[in-house]
C-alpha cells in the first residue's frame, strides 16, 4: 500500500511538472515564437518603443531575451526564489514561494489574489459534491433496488429533465424564486466561513443547489446503473444465500462495489470543478478561481491566467491521486496488481 | 416473530405432520414445482412441474445441459427468486414447513444455517472486497450469538478442515490470492460453517481442472457424511454423478424426464434422452469402440415448449410411437416395472429396454 501511493505521489508530481511545460508553452512561448513581445502583458500598460534600452531591460527583468529552455528555467524558478518584480515605471513588488507573479493591473501579487478566490470555489464545489452525492447516491440505489418501480420512472423521467437543464438557466430562476418572490434567503454576499459562517452558508446555499442540481442527476443515473449490474452479480446471490439480511446484502455487498467506480468519477469531477464553476460563480456573484480566470483573460492579465491554470491544474492532479488511493482502499484487487 | 415454531427451528424437532406433507422420512420434498419467468418475449418456464425427494444423509443428483432448470431449481429451494419477477408455484417441503410459503424472515433463518450452497465459480461467487475469512464468518455471525473472535476460530477450523494449508494465514486473504480449488475448498466451507441439514452443489467442480474435481468431490461426500447432511449435487456431468450420488432426477427443458437410482440409471435407462447422453459420456473404463455421439440438434426453447414429448424434435425414436402421439400428447412420468424409476416417454416399457439393450448398449 505504501508503495502504491509513493508510486502515484511520483506520477502526480510527473503530471505538475508536464503542467507546468504546458502553461509556459501556451502562454510564454507561442507569443515569443509569434515574434510579440508577451511584455506588455505582464506590466499591464503600453511597453516602451522595441529597441529601446528600457524595453530591453523589461525583457531582461522578465527573462525573454534568453534562450527557449533557460526562459522556461528562469519562469520555473522564480516561483521557488523571492525576488523582486518591477515594470518598469517604479511599481515593485517582492514576490515569495510560492511566486506566481505580480498583476499589475490589479496592484496585487497573484498568490493573494488566489489565495482570496479558493475558498470560495472550495466552498462551493465541495458544499455542492456533498449535496449531489448524496442525494444522486440516494435515488439512485433506491432506483437501482427496484428498477421498473413508480420510484424509478419518475426519478429517472426526473433526472433526465434535470440533467437537460443547464446552469444558467436553473441559477437565475432559483435566486428570482426563492430571494426575490419568496423571500426565503436574504439576497446576501458571500462572507468567508472563518469569519461569519451564516452568511457564509446563506450565501452558499442556493449555489449549491444549482449546481449539484444537474450533478446529483448524472450520479443517480451512474449509481442506478451500477447498483442494478451488481445486484444481479454471483456474490450477490452468495450474500443471501447465507441468510444475511436484505439491508447487510444491499449495503454491506451491494452499494460498496457499486460505489467504486463513482467514487473515482466524484474525485475526478470535484478536482475539475474547483477551477471551472465559471457559470454558477457569475450567476451568484462569486469572486472564485473561475471568477478570476474570467476576469484576467477579460484585462489580458497573464501572470493571473498562468496562477489559475496552475491551481486548477494541481488540484484536478491531486484529486486524481486522492481517487486513486481510495480506489486502492476499497477494492484489494487495484492494490497488488 | 410470533410463531414460537421459529425459535426451535434447526432443532429438527417434528411438532405435528401436516396432512399434505408426504413421506416422513424424506426431510425435504419437492412437488410439483414450477418457476416461470415473465420475459417481453414471453413466458421462460424455466421449471416446469418437477417433484423430487431427498432423504437424510443421501446425495441426489440433478443432471441435465445448461438451462435445463438445475440451478433454477436450487435456488427456488433457497427461495432466492423472491423479489424478482419470477412466478413460483408447487411446495417445497423441508420438515414440516412449506418453503414457498415462508415469509423472507424464516427463510432467512433457515439459508446458511439450515440450508446451505456451494456454487460454481467461487471467484465470482465471492465478494472481491473482504477477506475469505471475513466472508466465511460472517456466515456464521449471522446465524450464531457468538463473538467476532469465537466465529473466527469456528472460521479457522473450518478452513483446517476442507484442508487450507495454514489457515490462520488464509482467513486474511482476499478470494483472488487463492488458488481456483483452494477457492472452491474455501466456497465449501463457507456453505458448511453452520452445519447445515442440506448442501446444494452448484456444479461445485465445474470451474476446476481434474485433478482437483476429484479431491472436492472426495472432501464434499466426506464432510456431508461426518455432519449428516443431505446433498443436492447439481451437475452436467455424468461421471461426477456417478461416483457421487445414490439417485439422480435427469432434467430436460424444465421437466424432469428420468429419475430413480443411481444404478438404474446407468444400468437400465430407460429414456431415449438419459441414453444420448451416456452415448455423449467419455469412458475411461473401456477401449474405444467409435467416437462420442452427440445429441443432434439443440436444447428446446423455454418459452415455446415443443407440443408433445419436450425432447421429441431431438429424439431418434419417436417413430417407435404409433400415432404420432410424441408430437401430440404429453407424456407423463410414469413408474416403470421397478420400484423407484420413474420414465417420461411414450415407447413401452418392454420396448424401450429392448431398445437400450440391442441398440444402445453395445456402442456405450
Amino acid at each position: 500500500m505504501i508503495r502504491f501511493i509513493i508510486r502515484r505521489l511520483l506520477g502526480a508530481a510527473v503530471v505538475v511538472w508536464i503542467v507546468s511545460v504546458v502553461t509556459f508553452v501556451i502562454f510564454q512561448l507561442a507569443p515569443t515564437l509569434s515574434h510579440q513581445s508577451p511584455i506588455y502583458y505582464y506590466i499591464a500598460k503600453q511597453p516602451p518603443p522595441v529597441g529601446s534600452v528600457q524595453f530591453k531591460e523589461l525583457e531582461h527583468a522578465f527573462g525573454f531575451d534568453r534562450p527557449l529552455f533557460q526562459q522556461y528555467w528562469f519562469w520555473l524558478s522564480n516561483i521557488f526564489h523571492s525576488h523582486t518584480i518591477s515594470n518598469g515605471t517604479g511599481e515593485t513588488s517582492s514576490c515569495h514561494f510560492p511566486c506566481l507573479g505580480y498583476s499589475f493591473k490589479l496592484h496585487t501579487p497573484v498568490s493573494t489574489l488566489i489565495w482570496q478566490a479558493l475558498p470560495v470555489s472550495l466552498s462551493l464545489a465541495v458544499g455542492a459534491s456533498i449535496l449531489w452525492l448524496v442525494g444522486g447516491v440516494l435515488v439512485g440505489t433506491i432506483s437501482g433496488l427496484r428498477p421498473g418501480s413508480l420510484f424509478d420512472r419518475v426519478g429517472m423521467i426526473g433526472t433526465l429533465t434535470a440533467v437537460s437543464i443547464p446552469i444558467f438557466f436553473t441559477g437565475p430562476i432559483l435566486l428570482l424564486l426563492v430571494v426575490y418572490q419568496w423571500k426565503w434567503l436574504p439576497d446576501v454576499s458571500y462572507a468567508p466561513l472563518t469569519k461569519d459562517p451564516a452568511q457564509w452558508l446563506r450565501s452558499m446555499i442556493l449555489p449549491w443547489i444549482a449546481l449539484a442540481f444537474a450533478f446529483a442527476a448524472l450520479y443517480a443515473r451512474l449509481t442506478r446503473a451500477n447498483m442494478m449490474e451488481t445486484m444481479g452479480e454471483d456474490f450477490i446471490r452468495t450474500a443471501r444465500a447465507k441468510g444475511l439480511p436484505r439491508r447487510t446484502v444491499v449495503v454491506k455487498h451491494g452499494l460498496r462495489a457499486a460505489l467504486t467506480p463513482i467514487v473515482t468519477i466524484f474525485a475526478i469531477d470535484l478536482g475539475t470543478l474547483i477551477g471551472s464553476t465559471v457559470i454558477t460563480e457569475t450567476v451568484f456573484n462569486l469572486r472564485g478561481l473561475g471568477w478570476l480566470s474570467i476576469q484576467s483573460i477579460r484585462t489580458k492579465d497573464l501572470p493571473v491566467i498562468m496562477g489559475v491554470t496552475i491551481v486548477a491544474a494541481i488540484a484536478l492532479v491531486l484529486a486524481n491521486l486522492i481517487a486513486d488511493i481510495m480506489y486502492a482502499v476499497i477494492d484489494p484487487r487495484v492494490r497488488f496488481s | 416473530m410470533s410463531d414460537p415454531r421459529e425459535a426451535t427451528l434447526g432443532t429438527a424437532a417434528i411438532e405435528f405432520i401436516p396432512e399434505s406433507a408426504p413421506d416422513a422420512k424424506a426431510f425435504l420434498s419437492v412437488r410439483d414445482l414450477r418457476v416461470h419467468f415473465p420475459t417481453d418475449d414471453g413466458l421462460v418456464k424455466a421449471v416446469d412441474g418437477i417433484s423430487f425427494d431427498v432423504e437424510r444423509g443421501s446425495i441426489l443428483g440433478i443432471v441435465g445441459e445448461s438451462g435445463s432448470g438445475k440451478s433454477v431449481t436450487s435456488q427456488a429451494i433457497l427461495g432466492l427468486h423472491t423479489g424478482t419477477s419470477a412466478k413460483l408455484s408447487g411446495e417445497i417441503w423441508f420438515d414440516d414447513k412449506n418453503l414457498l410459503a415462508a415469509s423472507e424472515k424464516e427463510l432467512r433463518a433457515l439459508r446458511g444455517a439450515e440450508i446451505a450452497v456451494i456454487f460454481q465459480d467461487p471467484l465470482s461467487a465471492m465478494h472481491p472486497y473482504y477477506k475469505v475469512g471475513a466472508q466465511i464468518s460472517e456466515a456464521y455471525l449471522v446465524h450464531n450469538k457468538v463473538s467476532h473472535a469465537e466465529a473466527r476460530k469456528a472460521t479457522i477450523a473450518m478452513l483446517d478442515r476442507v484442508g487450507i494449508p495454514n489457515p490462520a494465514a488464509r482467513y486474511e486473504d482476499y478470494p483472488h490470492h487463492f488458488s481456483g480449488g483452494m477457492r472452491q475448498r474455501a466456497m465449501i466451507a463457507m456453505a458448511l460453517v453452520c452445519q447445515p441439514r442440506l448442501l446444494i452443489a452448484d456444479e461445485p467442480t465445474t470451474a476446476l481442472d481434474v485433478t482437483v474435481q476429484a479431491q472436492i468431490l472426495e472432501l464434499m461426500k466426506d464432510l456431508a457424511k461426518e455432519l449428516d447432511s443431505a446433498v443436492i449435487l447439481i451437475t452436467h456431468d455424468l461421471g461426477v454423478v456417478a461416483e457421487t450420488c445414490d439417485s439422480v432426477v435427469v432434467m430436460y427443458g424444465g421437466q424432469c424426464v428420468e429419475k430413480g437410482s443411481v444404478d438404474q440409471l446407468f444400468y437400465e435407462p430407460e429414456m431415449p434422452y438419459t441414453w444420448g447422453l451416456l452415448g455423449s459420456m467419455p469412458r475411461l473404463d473401456r477401449t474405444r469402440q467409435a467416437r462420442l455421439t452427440p445429441i443432434a440438434g439443440q436444447p428446446p426453447s423455454l418459452i415455446q415448449v415443443p407440443k408433445g414429448c419436450v425432447f421429441n424434435p431431438r429424439c431418434r425414436y419417436i417413430d417407435r410411437v404409433p400415432g404420432n402421439r410424441c408430437k401430440t400428447e404429453h407424456p407423463e412420468l410414469v413408474e416403470t416395472t421397478t420400484k423407484g424409476h420413474e420414465v417420461r416417454c411414450h415407447i413401452r416399457p418392454a420396448e424401450r429396454r429392448q431398445i437400450f439393450d440391442n441398440e444402445i448398449l453395445p456402442s456405450l
